[in-house]
């Protein structure tokens, strides 16, 4: 199973590099720290969603609030058949196919962000709709650091506790490199599992690059009965390519071509 | 008008079960009624506008009708960015009402006032805008708003509003309603401010001036054959509106005339001046000290008469 999560996330990083290069765009950083989170999420079921079924009343919600890596949920769809593989040689394109923060306008997205502190709110909504109707479908909201520097984001910290929404699932691809530099700089949330636990969440830290421990955690939804689920996944910004690991540039890089194969190298896949 | 709002919202919940009230702590006096019918479809999220907006889309986005409320500004500029990009980019069925529009608390204070909102709310793409004048429309108006499907900004007023529609009306959006016939000039208005012009209107008629009275009750999208009949069969337009001078009814109109090419016809824009209204003062007060009452209105439908 866990080669298959490896081969998946490799997948999913190739096309990540591969889309950001066509569209000489940014964010690539952003979508290699959660390649590994969307490759378990997906690839192990935890999302369920049908692509011959899209809107199925009871597939599993995924808001990617940090709608800037919208690339790694489409690397991520376009493998479990939502749409054409080619539609990502359009990516940031004229009449592309593939807008660069996430549209819901792309099969299989559920919601489109791009700007930070608007998921999680969305998802709170969701999470109450299917607990009046005693729905057992999950909703499930991955946010980064700057979208928990929003204020919004904090106010729906504290209204999922107070109404005890244990449908709802926040991941936090904690990769601790916001925009500008790194979080520790700007806006330190320091021990962020603690203080959002004081909001009414059950929360657990967990290694975002360590499959195993992804799954547990995943498998043992919700942490805790009446509690919403808080994940710090602990990351690291441009996984897997040496040059962009941990860097705050690497929100903005632009690849180039030779950059894109040296990339492909170190992953170990082919052009 | 809040009351009526609130008693109609509450005998379409009790038929429609899809419809949730969402609140941010505002509506003391007011909303209890739904809470205690529908505590299911109620959540008070305490004073977080930006997130009362997000789970009102979260919830229609579920196939819910959500109804976000508050005064003033607090519904509509402090989410902006949340109904930009939440409501009306996924067209969720969110119905978002303010109550006070203008500036119907007006010894509140700028912080209270609701001057800017019409412009701004309709420039969003899918966005409809309503604004109710008196208690017969804001009724009439609720129903159409829930039984169209997508976002509505409903600008309602506080309370106190007197009639203006004194003959039955049939309310569609989009579709202005003739309160007076009047071939002379035409105002065209929205909202209870509608009751200073109506003033205006008959002390013209007893100095021989016959001013056609719109209620331009849905501002978006705007009945640009109303519009455009009046300015052919009067000549004369002035439009009233308790909101800012910029982007308002008055730009609106001045859009349609503009893009149809209806250029060579009287026109004059009634609103409140492009300040920040500082001066202490109730509704009425305001309304007089800007020159948007009775007595103002009665001197432009006169002066542009050329009487």
């Amino acid at each position: 199973m866990y080669e298959n999560y490896k081969d998946l996330a490799k997948r999913i990083r190739k096309d990540c590099l591969h889309m950001v290069h066509v569209g000489q765009s940014g964010h690539i950083g952003s979508m290699l720290s959660a390649a590994d989170m969307m490759a378990v999420l997906y690839g192990g079921g935890f999302v369920k969603v049908d692509p011959k079924n899209p809107k199925a009343p009871d597939r599993d919600r995924f808001i990617l609030s940090k709608g800037h890596a919208g690339a790694v949920v489409y690397a991520t769809l376009t493998e479990l058949g939502f749409f054409p593989k080619e539609w990502m040689d359009t990516y940031y394109c004229d009449n592309g196919k593939l807008m660069g923060h996430i549209s819901h306008y792309v099969p299989g997205v559920e919601y489109s962000t791009g700007s930070l502190g608007h998921g999680l709110n969305v998802c709170v909504g969701m999470a109450l709709a299917a607990k009046e109707k005693g729905e057992k479908h999950k909703i499930y909201c991955m946010m980064s650091d700057g979208d928990c520097n929003e204020g919004s984001t904090w106010e729906a910290f504290l209204f999922a506790g107070q109404h005890h929404l244990e449908n709802l699932i926040a991941i936090v691809d904690y990769n601790r490199i916001q925009a500008l530099g790194f979080s520790k700089d700007i806006c330190d949330l320091g021990d962020f599992a603690s203080k959002v636990a004081t909001f009414g969440w059950a929360t657990k830290t967990v290694d975002g690059h360590d499959f195993m421990d992804l799954e547990n955690t995943f498998k043992s939804l919700p942490l805790e009965a009446g509690k919403p689920t808080f994940i710090v996944a602990n990351t690291i910004k441009g996984k897997g390519v040496s040059f962009l690991e941990n860097t705050v540039a690497s929100h903005y890089w632009h690849l180039t071509e030779e950059q894109k194969l040296e990339a492909y190298r170190e992953l170990g896949v082919e052009e | 008008m809040r009351k009526i709002f609130n008693e109609t919202l509450l005998k379409i919940a009790e038929k429609d079960p899809r419809i949730h009230l969402v609140l941010a702590d505002i509506g003391y006096g007011e909303i209890e009624g739904f809470a205690r019918k529908f505590p299911e479809r109620y959540y008070n999220c305490g004073v977080m506008e930006q997130h009362m907006t997000g789970v009102a889309c979260g919830l229609a986005m579920e196939g819910n009708i959500a109804v976000t409320y508050s005064i003033a500004n607090f519904p509509t500029l402090r989410c902006l960015e949340q109904i930009r990009n939440d409501v009306c980019y996924h067209n969720a069925n969110v119905k978002i009402v303010n109550i006070g529009g203008g500036v119907s608390y007006g010894p509140l204070g700028v912080s209270h006032h609701s001057t800017e909102d019409i412009a701004i709310l309709r420039a969003l793409p899918n966005m409809v805008v309503v604004v109710p004048c008196d208690l017969q429309e804001a009724e009439a108006a609720t129903y159409a708003v829930f039984d169209y499907e997508g976002p509505v900004f409903y600008r309602c007023g506080y309370k106190n509003e007197k009639d203006i529609h004194h003959r039955p009306f049939k309310f569609e959006l989009g579709k202005a309603i003739t309160v007076e016939d009047g071939d002379d000039c035409t105002l065209i208005f929205c909202g209870p401010i509608g009751f200073e012009a109506q003033k205006a209107v008959e002390a013209a008629r007893e100095k021989g001036i016959h001013c056609r009275l719109i209620s331009m009750h849905t501002i978006k999208p705007i009945d640009k054959e109303a519009i455009l009949k009046a300015a052919k069969e009067t000549g004369k337009i002035i439009t009233l509106e308790e909101h800012n001078l910029a982007g308002g009814l008055g730009s609106a109109v001045a859009e349609v005339l503009a893009d149809e090419g209806c250029l060579d016809i009287k026109f004059r824009r009634m609103a409140l001046p492009d300040v920040n209204v500082h001066e202490v003062g109730s509704q009425q007060w305001l309304r007089e000290f800007y020159h948007i009452a009775a007595p103002d209105i009665e001197k432009a439908i006169l002066d542009i008469c050329g009487k």
